[in-house]
């Protein structure tokens, strides 16, 4: 049996769900909700490169590459909002983050 | 043998993003994070798409790893209290997750076979790198552009973020610095003798 794309898909949809289970599981960890979120993207970025490396066009890696670009402007973005509303209130418990009363 | 590797990888894989899910210290979920992304970027090489494993290395360990790891050990967070009452969102987590696999199992047995098993990371190139940049820089080069730009404001929107200004700490003005002329600064007395100022 050789490898196929079907291990790829398989694979990469047992880390998409590993994920979805983290941001359930940490609900009050907000780090911990990124991370799992850097997971999503890492099993869809390994989809994209699969699928264009098995139907033989490079389409697949450029889309992963962009992936890759906004998962880092999230992390970056998001780490930055963490930083400053933990200056503002010395906690970062996301059930408190209730300050505009949403 | 390309099976037997890949089995390793996906194994790899698997426990760690579990162990990032589940570590009690939010360090270690960013250590096990570093190695899901590093076995990532060698099913990457198994399959001849080089270019983008060692992005996902520059990238996600180089930066976003170390990034999380700043802001964790950066915050003086009680994260043992963030990790009480976890066990009571593990049955509806993994029910989520039960119901969304088997949404995924039942799409994928839907569709038909058809799926090829010979893999080409080089269409029309030498090699995977090559390949890739005879498309970027030419059918796709305003996704390129667009892709850094994303990058300069989400880069311009952290530092406004986290930048703050302390009143307590004196800063360099460089406009008042470079306005400032020798009247504004000098005077000339003549002082006389044996009297000093």
């Amino acid at each position: 049996m050789d490898l196929t794309i079907n291990h790829f898909l398989t694979m990469s949809a047992i880390l998409f769900t590993i994920g979805v289970v983290g941001i359930f599981v940490n609900r009050k960890n907000i780090i911990v909700i990124l991370m799992a979120i850097e997971l999503i993207l890492l099993s869809v970025n390994i989809n994209l490169v699969a699928f264009s490396v098995f139907s033989g066009t490079i389409m697949g890696q450029i889309f992963a590459m962009l992936v890759l670009t906004v998962a880092a402007a999230e992390a970056a973005v998001g780490l930055a909002i963490l930083v400053v509303y933990f200056r503002n209130r010395g906690d970062i418990a996301v059930e408190r983050v209730d300050l505009m009363k949403g | 043998m390309e099976l037997i590797a890949f089995y390793i990888f996906a194994a790899i894989i698997t426990v760690s993003a579990m162990a990032v899910i589940a570590a009690r210290n939010p360090v270690h979920s960013v250590l096990w994070l570093i190695l899901c992304f590093f076995t990532a970027a060698g099913l990457f090489v198994l399959i001849g798409a080089e270019f983008l494993a060692m992005l996902l290395i520059v990238v996600y360990v180089g930066a976003v790893a170390v990034l999380f790891l700043f802001v964790v050990m950066m915050l003086d967070v009680d994260f043992v209290e963030l990790k009480q009452g976890t066990l009571e969102y593990w049955p509806f987590a993994g029910l989520v997750g039960l119901a969304f696999i088997a949404e995924i199992a039942i799409a994928s047995f839907a569709r038909g076979p058809g799926a090829r098993d010979v893999f080409n990371p080089a269409p029309g190139a030498d090699t995977n790198a090559e390949a890739i940049g005879a498309v970027m820089y030419t059918d796709y080069v305003l996704l390129f552009q667009l892709a850094g730009l994303i990058l300069l404001v989400a880069m311009i929107g952290a530092i406004v973020l986290t930048l703050r200004h302390r009143p307590e700490v004196k800063r360099q003005n460089i406009a008042r610095q470079t306005a400032r002329r020798r009247a504004d600064a000098t005077t000339k007395v003549s002082v006389e003798p044996g009297k000093g100022l």
